[in-house]
């Protein structure tokens, strides 16, 4: 049985429970549902919960262990001289066998062996799988027929129904927190595994990165390098030239569209800049990289400066360039919760616009606007695609923007993508940049959120 | 008069009113303007800079040159066993034939060396062109017929000029003799470019001639389909408890914070949950639309629940009082009432957090959606990628005509979202109401 029958079949149990629940609530009632306590449609409602509940809930129970219990049921069929092999070789084993099942080439000879041991793997799930669907179907017929045998005409039906319906709600409401609970917990449990390889100083303070790891143990290679400044350094760089591209535009357009424009140019322009915050990042890194690395490399080139193909000032530029809406939007915001009579007491002084917004609404709006460039600054920094296509993969330790540099993102993608060992420095090194890249950012978020939201509540 | 002099002689400062200094503070108050507007056409001058660059490089790439063959396949040149039924010919190799009707075409070329050189010259599609054409009609075996058939990439650029004749020919990538050649087809009327079909019926490809949007597009449409079924609901339950229901308490104000944190977490940080959680922890299948969904829906989720809690703040109280008052409990009051009236809001946040997903990359390419995959896939299951990732993938590929497919994939993408934020624009200014 596959899973759509299992769902087609679900979904019509589902509408016939409906039916069913109506049709006994009529019934008990003796034809006169006024005589009910809850609206005939809540008994339905309440008989299609008996009847949903307890096989959805065994059906996806089963879709958590599966993986489990169909590695169990290989690892049974496997010789007991493979199973005493060393962890290590015995993970490898399996995963070719999971290969194996998946109809795959493996690099390793083909045992009567392991073709047994992927029979088996297949096995659970296809066996195993229709026998858990059967399974979750039947408890459906029968939570249907238990649940009949509770309507009556005094029985809450829409207090019940509801109850379920707040709980699914909270629940809905709670995946935030276990999203965040989530990306903790992963990220920490790798970091913690790669800091017990690299000592965290080493990774936090290490001046050289070249996360290059012998493959086996008996390899001759150079140790990996894990410092991770130079990183960090890069960051830093793309992330402030990219906030002197878009502090000063975002802001003075801000200040135009919310004090200077007229209605007609503002209902224009808004629109525009909000679709330079829709393209996707990608296509700012192909920008980057065919357009205004090359522009980049000729205008300076040709003023004698060494330019290198792939930049910093290219990435950082263009990711300025993207960030642009952000800041612009956010202080626009700010500045228009500025109330207007603040406004006009300065002009009743005499001020010029010019003046009151420089001596006034600006001083006035501060907080908010280092709100929002914070937030546009953890924007920077988390920003993957431009990087990896135009920043490079050098890890220069070196603060001139017209060399490559690299940056945390790019090399949590360059270590996780392609052919990857999970057990290996350089990939668990993925993780330890990535606990460092959220710790930073939140931190950014926390603060800046929290001085846009303080200073929204002073002016309402 | 004598006040006036009192004044002066307290000597209180009065704002120097002289000409010279109000054109002064008036020429700073252009000045101020002026830094406005050069920041507003530069913003807006970068974004055109942008389109332009992209459909500069890329409008081209919807044209495809094809070249003129006249080929006569034999059934013995083809390896045709028995009758020329589909499933027969489908076996045949027509390089033969191609190859035999392009040296027809140059008889002078007969140097072995040269030869191989000319093979090139034809896409590796081409066999497989005059192949169909058979198989739509197999009376033409063992006739002579016309075909159009695509060249190879280097060919189709040179066609589109993006050649540079005047280069040295060490520096201009191209063989002198393919310039010749085609040149001498040219004259012929052998050459011509064609819509480019194969762009959006194709799939990704080695040969950028060959290669296509299909199996990105519809990966993207699979992974768009779960990420949709995933953080629609939830994010609507969410944002109705914490919008109607939730009491003022510490863990509503966590979920809060939460929320709003998660929307400003980077999405790679997404992309490394995918990758520990979903494939290593649960196994959910590497590559496939299934495990992308998850993690963009995940992505996703505080936009939508942002804007329909605000969707749903922007329903006034007098309504839910109306209905509470008439003996609707607090469900029914939201379902009947609140839901309805502020869905064309929710819907608008849906479809912008969509847009947001569908140009999403960083977190695909860590749950290992960017392989190199030829076949559309056929469920949420199977290995995937998706166009954002397809654009990665093209950018990074050195031919020179994998620039212009790169754009061409950008627009189609491009479309799409400004599609998807149109159908928003119009949702609210529809059914967007002042109460």
């Amino acid at each position: 049985m596959n899973i759509s029958v299992f769902l087609l079949t679900l979904v019509a149990l589902l509408a016939f429970s409906y039916w069913v629940g109506r049709r006994r609530a009529y019934t008990v009632s003796g034809g006169h549902p006024v005589h009910l306590h809850s609206l005939p449609s809540y008994y339905g409602g309440y008989l299609a919960l008996w009847c949903g509940l307890p096989g959805v809930l065994l059906a996806a129970g089963w879709f958590l262990v599966e993986p489990q219990v169909a590695q169990w049921a290989m690892l049974q069929t496997l010789d007991p001289a493979t199973k005493d092999l060393p962890p290590q070789r015995l993970q490898l084993l399996m995963t070719d066998i999971q290969n194996l099942a998946a109809g795959y080439g493996i690099f390793r000879e083909v045992t009567p062996e392991i073709e047994r041991a992927a029979a088996a793997y297949n096995d659970v799930f296809a066996f195993g799988r229709s026998i858990a669907l059967v399974a979750a179907l039947s408890l459906s017929v029968i939570g249907l027929g238990v649940g009949r045998r509770f309507i009556r005409t005094d029985l809450r039906a829409r207090n019940k129904v509801e109850r379920v319906i707040t709980i699914v709600m909270i629940v809905a409401s709670t995946i935030a927190i276990m999203t965040t609970i989530g990306i903790v917990l992963s990220l920490l449990f790798e970091a913690v595994r790669f800091f017990g390889r690299i000592p965290i100083d080493n990774f936090l303070f290490g001046l050289t990165w070249d996360p290059q790891t012998a493959i086996r143990e008996d390899q001759v290679a150079a140790e990996g390098a894990f410092g991770a400044v130079p990183l960090f350094t890069g960051t830093l760089l793309i992330t402030a030239i990219a906030m002197a591209v878009a502090v000063p535009v975002g802001l003075f357009s801000a200040i135009y569209l919310s004090d200077y424009a007229p209605k007609r140019i503002r209902g224009s322009v808004k629109p525009l800049l909000e679709i330079l915050a829709g393209v996707p990042t990608v296509v700012y890194g192909f920008f980057a990289a065919l357009t205004v690395a090359p522009f980049i490399r000729d205008t300076f080139g040709g003023l004698g400066l060494s330019v290198s193909s792939e930049s910093a000032l290219a990435a950082g530029a263009v990711m300025g360039i993207m960030i642009i809406p952000f800041v612009s939007s956010l202080s626009d915001d700010v500045m228009n919760a500025v109330p207007q009579t603040l406004r006009d007491g300065a002009y009743a002084m005499g001020a010029t616009q010019s003046e009151t917004i420089k001596q006034v609404v600006f001083p006035a709006a501060l907080p908010g606007i280092v709100g929002a460039i914070l937030l546009a600054i953890s924007r920077a920094i988390g920003e993957t695609m431009i990087v990896v296509m135009a920043a490079g993969l050098a890890a220069n330790l070196t603060a001139n923007p017209f060399e490559a540099v690299t940056t945390v993102t790019v090399q949590i993608v360059t270590l996780l993508t392609g052919d990857q060992e999970f057990d290996s420095a350089k990939t668990l090194a993925a993780f330890a940049l990535g606990i460092t890249l959220f710790a930073v950012t939140l931190a950014l978020n926390v603060v800046a959120l929290h001085i846009v939201r303080k200073y929204r509540e002073k002016y309402e | 008069m004598s006040s006036t002099s009192n004044t002066a002689d307290l000597s209180v400062r009065r704002p120097d009113l002289s000409a010279a200094r109000l054109r002064k503070r008036y020429a700073a108050e252009r000045r101020f303007r002026l830094y406005g507007v050069i920041a507003v056409v530069t913003a807006v001058g970068m974004l055109a800079v942008l389109l332009a660059s992209i459909v500069l490089n890329g409008y081209t790439a919807f044209w495809q040159t094809q070249m003129q063959l006249t080929v006569t396949p034999t059934a013995e040149q083809i390896g045709l066993e028995g009758e020329p039924t589909p499933e027969n010919l489908q076996e045949t190799n027509f390089r033969p034939v191609v190859y035999d009707a392009l040296f027809a075409l140059f008889p002078d070329v007969t140097d072995e060396q040269a030869r191989r050189e000319l093979r090139g010259f034809v896409s590796g599609a081409a066999a497989r062109t005059v192949r169909q054409q058979v198989i739509d009609n197999p009376s033409l075996l063992g006739t002579s017929f016309d075909v159009w058939v695509k060249t190879d990439d280097k060919i189709d650029m040179l066609q589109k000029g993006y050649v540079d004749r005047d280069l040295p020919p060490d520096r201009r990538l191209l063989d002198p003799n393919f310039i010749a050649w085609h040149d001498q087809l040219a004259e012929q009327g052998r050459v011509d470019a064609f819509f480019n079909t194969s762009f959006f019926t194709g799939s990704d490809s080695r040969e950028p001639e060959q290669a296509g949007i299909l199996s990105s597009t519809v990966g993207s449409f699979l992974t768009l389909f779960v990420t949709l079924l995933l953080s629609f609901p939830i994010a609507v339950l969410a944002a109705v408890y914490l919008e109607e229901f939730a009491p003022k308490n510490k863990l509503t104000d966590l979920i809060e914070v939460n929320i709003n944190n998660l929307a400003a977490v980077p999405s790679i940080v997404f992309g490394l949950l995918g990758l520990a959680v979903i494939i290593n922890f649960f196994g959910f299948p590497r590559s496939s639309p299934l495990v992308g969904g998850i993690v963009l829906s995940l992505m996703t989720l505080p936009t939508i629940i942002i804007s329909a809690r605000s969707a749903l703040r922007a329903v006034p109280p007098s309504i839910r009082e109306a209905a509470l008052g008439v003996g609707a409990s607090r469900i029914q009051t939201v379902t009947h009432h609140v839901l309805p009236l502020s869905l064309p809001g929710i819907l608008t946040g849906t479809i912008i957090g969509m847009a947001q997903a569908l140009g999403e990359t960083a977190p695909l390419l860590m749950v290992g959606m960017v392989a190199f995959i030829v076949e559309v896939p056929t469920g949420i299951t199977d290995a995937s990628t998706v166009l954002p990732v397809q654009v990665f993938l093209w950018s990074t590929s050195p031919e020179r005509a994998f620039i212009e497919k790169t754009s061409a994939a950008i627009m189609v993408l491009l479309a799409f979202l400004i599609a998807m934020n149109a159908t928003a624009v119009l949702l609210r200014k529809k059914f967007e109401r002042r109460w």
